[in-house]
């Protein structure tokens, strides 16, 4: 009857099993290649390309002076959140350090839930490599920039338009192959 | 009866005290509901959204700090009389479409949705063709000389 299609159809069905399960392999060996990402778990930000929020906070060496986003245009700023009781940020220091001593962009600190002098003793140990340093102490406009702890790295160009978000410790690895070059690409656009 | 009804309010009051005031022991300044309904309406509205720090865990149910503060501002949002949805959205404007446990249906997110009944779909379609290749099948004629 049907004797020479019977066998060609299930050879079919046997090649789309393979490609499946093939799929499925490829699948989950691309989530084991991904597991051991320190930033697995990071979320996307939704302000990537869209105006930075606005906000007015105190600076933590001088409470009395406050600073807003508008100041802060003209060119491009990195905005690095971080706080006294963050051991990662710890980790992150010695190389945002070495960072910002190329004076590429403006760093900016953005001090998070934090004692005012913990912070500063905290920067007195470590030492300071930021411009300056906003202190967010009750963390209501952290939740603007959908900060969701420490340590997190922005940067916004100077439009003000956020460019690009790191959660979790920044590293070389970071900086020279995501950072500086979205830099390099703000220059030459400008 | 009435008295009946008292008690069981009384005993729904208390039941429903009860976080908030677990939660004061870690928090100088816990959270304040004007009334019950208020509760209700929040618990609600943060069982459905997922905390950000620990991602298995809903805003309602996280001990993180920023699930603290964002349950503070969701409160706030309320008093402001901001609509359940326009808390979403402001959620979701700052934290992406991840703090939602129901993503909005659109193009990226349709392998989410469709997804496992594509799969449901596949599998019976195979299920399907192997029963009817089976049943088409000639059964054969029983061995009389078998031995066990």
């Amino acid at each position: 009857m049907n004797a020479p299609s019977a066998p060609r159809r299930s050879r079919v069905g046997l090649v789309i099993g393979a490609v499946v399960f093939l799929g499925f392999l490829a699948l989950m060996f691309y989530g084991v290649q991904h597991s051991d990402r320190a930033d697995r778990e990071a979320l996307p930000s939704p302000l990537i390309g869209k105006p930075a929020p606005e906000f007015a906070l105190p600076l933590l060496h001088e409470a009395g002076h406050m600073v807003t986003s508008k100041e802060l245009l003209g060119t491009p700023y990195v905005l690095n959140v971080w706080g006294s009781w963050c051991p990662e940020c710890r980790v992150e220091h010695p190389v945002l350090t070495r960072f910002a001593l190329t004076k590429r962009v403006r760093v900016i600190g953005y001090n998070l839930k934090d004692e005012p002098e913990d912070a500063l003793r905290w920067l007195e140990q470590f030492g300071n490599p930021y411009m300056l340093v906003l202190a967010d102490r009750d963390g209501r406009a952290a939740i603007d920039w959908g900060i969701y702890g420490a340590p997190e790295t922005f940067l916004v160009d100077a439009r003000g338009i956020v460019r690009w978000k790191h959660v979790g410790a920044v590293d070389d690895a970071i900086i020279d192959g995501e950072l500086v070059p979205l830099l390099d690409q703000l220059e030459a656009g400008q | 009866m009435l008295v009946a009804a008292w008690t069981l309010a009384l005993g729904m009051l208390l039941a429903h005290a009860g976080p908030a005031f677990a939660q004061a022991a870690g928090d100088p300044t816990p959270l304040q509901f004007s009334d019950a309904a208020e509760e209700a309406r929040f618990h609600d509205l943060t069982s459905e959204l997922r905390c950000v720090m620990c991602q298995n865990q809903s805003l309602a149910d996280s001990n993180a700090q920023i699930a603290h503060d964002l349950r503070r501002e969701v409160l706030d949002l309320m008093h402001q009389g901001k609509s359940d949805d326009e808390i979403v959205a402001f959620l979701v404007a700052r934290y992406g479409e991840f703090v939602r446990y129901k993503p909005a249906v659109e193009p990226s997110t349709w392998l989410l949705w469709f997804g496992p009944a594509l799969l449901l779909l596949g599998g019976g379609i195979v299920v399907a063709r192997v029963v009817r290749a089976r049943s088409r099948r000639e059964v054969p004629a029983p061995v009389e000389d078998q031995e066990w």
